[in-house]
């Protein structure tokens, strides 16, 4: 029976791999270092602009704007989600009139500017001063502050509207006979078997929808409302320093990345059960 | 430099003029509000919406054509961009993906009127630095047609790579493999095999990313273009009559998406037609 009597001596070990210097690793230290350099530059700039009398000022100023901010979006997302649920099944009616209000509805608020939407609420209904007052809501309309909440609520709920139709749309048929064989009412059907896999599927848009809406509010800084953007355009109408819009966009991207990666968190934890 | 212009000048002068007016003279035909078949040269005569000097009509009418220009401008450029990122979101190297990733983080976490003040005020700032830089001291301002391109390119671009990039994502290896055994470079297989499928794959999320693009050109009325917005809220300065004009403007904007989702069904059945043998 043959058997080794010898081992093999060990090999060296293989020579160490040189990366080659592809163009396209080229391009990507030299996109990174245009990056790292910009980011240098911006960090000197706020080091070097440092005023701590600005900041002493406009720091507050900053952070209540922030807080104007999300208290508009959120009330703004809640107030659309009402308001989206009876639009949605108008949309999904089979009465011709009232899916048609509801389709032109939607295809009003998705097909024109915010802005144009806000100064249309804040400019044009102003115009309407006496019979407002006659129905004693001037003082809503007034107000630039509840103006962009009322253009902000019926944008958002016409975006939302599309999101849960299209959301409810995608349950299969077979879900809302399974709930009829079981002898289940359409009430409790739509509450317990439809509605829990469509916000599923309903998860990822509603977190788009809130991130748009997010940055869609800087708009309301045009009619006089001191959101984060408004006091952002304040303190550089004042002190006409560069740094102020630096402070706002980071503001902004710090709230949208939050807003991204718990929605990515929320996704991950909600979807466990379907993944294999 | 004051001698006379020399004759080459003079001609490409006058062949830019000679562009200029033939195009002036196009748009004017065409021109749904003003034009010799617009809606307010038949209805809105002696109205607040005449054409003239009496009503508003033209200026608005001028307004839809900057917003339609901004818009046009914009797309090309965006889509450029757009496509380079989408390359470097998905190409091998690490460093290559992490700049694209902080471009596209970066310019869609912000909003889209920051971006543009950022561009617009930061633009100045850098030229202004520089020539000061070599001892020219003087205010300028710089175009807030190019600023509000750019700032509108560079969003559209950041929104369009991730379209690109799954639509990159949902064509199979094998066709570029087919490619190579054809001995196609890498620049032919892109742009003979690859793009006509790209473009396909990616239409309906390009023709969404339109229509946002449509939209967001309203925010250039802020840095003072004189697009529909603006022309109509001078309007309204002026008229006091809000709401009329305002809603005038909704009605273009709407006009212009009604507009867009016909020529994109359009394309759309025409890119369908070439795929089905």
């Amino acid at each position: 029976m043959a058997h080794i009597k010898e081992l093999i001596p060990a090999r060296p070990a293989p020579a160490v791999l040189h990366r080659p210097l592809t163009t396209s690793r080229v391009i990507g230290i030299g996109l990174i270092g245009i990056w790292v350099l910009l980011a240098i530059a911006l960090l000197s700039m706020m080091i070097t602009g440092w005023d701590e009398a600005k900041f002493l000022r406009y720091g507050p100023r900053y952070l209540h704007g922030l807080w104007t901010t999300i208290t508009l979006v959120s009330i703004s997302v809640v107030f659309g989600a009402i308001l989206s649920l009876p639009l949605a099944f108008a949309r999904m009616s089979k009465n011709r009139f009232i899916s048609g209000f509801a389709y032109g509805y939607v295809y009003f608020f998705r097909g024109t500017p915010l802005l144009a939407q806000l100064f249309l609420i804040y400019y044009g209904l102003g115009g309407f001063r006496p019979q407002l007052e006659a129905v004693g809501l001037w003082w809503f309309f007034r107000e630039a502050w509840y103006c962009g909440l009322f253009s902000f609520i019926l944008n958002t709920a016409a975006y939302q509207a599309e999101i849960l139709r299209g959301a409810i749309e995608s349950v299969p048929r077979g879900q809302h006979e399974g709930a009829a064989s079981l002898g289940l009412s359409k009430a409790i059907t739509f509450r317990k078997v439809v509605l829990p896999q469509a916000l599923i599927v309903a998860l990822r848009p509603y977190g788009n929808e809130i991130i748009l809406l997010i940055k869609g509010s800087a708009v309301v800084a045009i009619i006089t409302v001191y959101d984060l953007m408004g006091e952002t355009r304040y303190a550089f109408s004042r002190t006409f320093d560069y740094q102020t819009y630096l402070w706002a966009a980071i503001f902004y991207l710090a709230m949208v990345e939050a807003l991204r990666h718990l929605w990515a968190y929320l996704e991950a934890r909600l979807t466990r059960h379907l993944k294999r | 430099m004051t001698g006379p212009p020399d004759k080459g000048e003079v001609l490409m002068d006058g062949l830019f003029s000679a562009l200029g007016s033939a195009l002036a003279w196009i748009v004017n035909i065409i021109d749904p509000l003003c034009g010799p078949v617009g809606i307010f040269t038949w209805f809105g005569n002696s109205t607040l919406l005449a054409c003239g000097d009496t009503g508003w009509g033209d200026e608005i009418a001028s307004g839809l054509q900057i917003t339609v220009a901004v818009a046009l401008c914009t797309l090309p450029v965006g889509l450029l961009i757009g496509f380079i990122v989408a390359l470097g979101q998905q190409s091998e190297d690490r460093l290559l993906r992490l700049a694209s990733g902080i471009y596209t983080t970066i310019f869609r976490g912000m909003p889209e009127l920051l971006t543009l003040f950022i561009i617009y005020y930061g633009a100045q700032i850098a030229i202004q630095s520089l020539l000061s830089s070599f001892g020219y001291d003087e205010r300028i301002e710089i175009n807030a047609f190019v600023a509000g391109m750019i700032a509108l390119s560079v969003v559209f671009s950041a929104y369009c790579s991730e379209v690109l990039l799954s639509a990159f994502r949902a064509i199979p290896k094998g066709q570029y493999e087919a490619g190579d055994a054809l001995g196609l470079r890498r620049g032919r297989t892109m742009i003979l095999v690859i793009l006509p499928q790209l473009i396909r794959i990616a239409l309906p999320g390009l023709a969404n990313l339109w229509m946002i693009l449509l939209k967001d050109t309203s925010y250039v009325s802020i840095i003072g273009l004189a697009d529909i917005l603006r022309q109509t809220g001078v309007a309204v300065r002026v008229t006091k009559d809000a709401f009329l004009f305002y809603s005038l403007a909704c009605a273009l904007y709407l006009a212009l998406a009604i507009v867009s989702s016909i020529g994109i069904g359009a394309i759309e059945r025409w890119t369908g037609k070439q795929g089905t043998r």
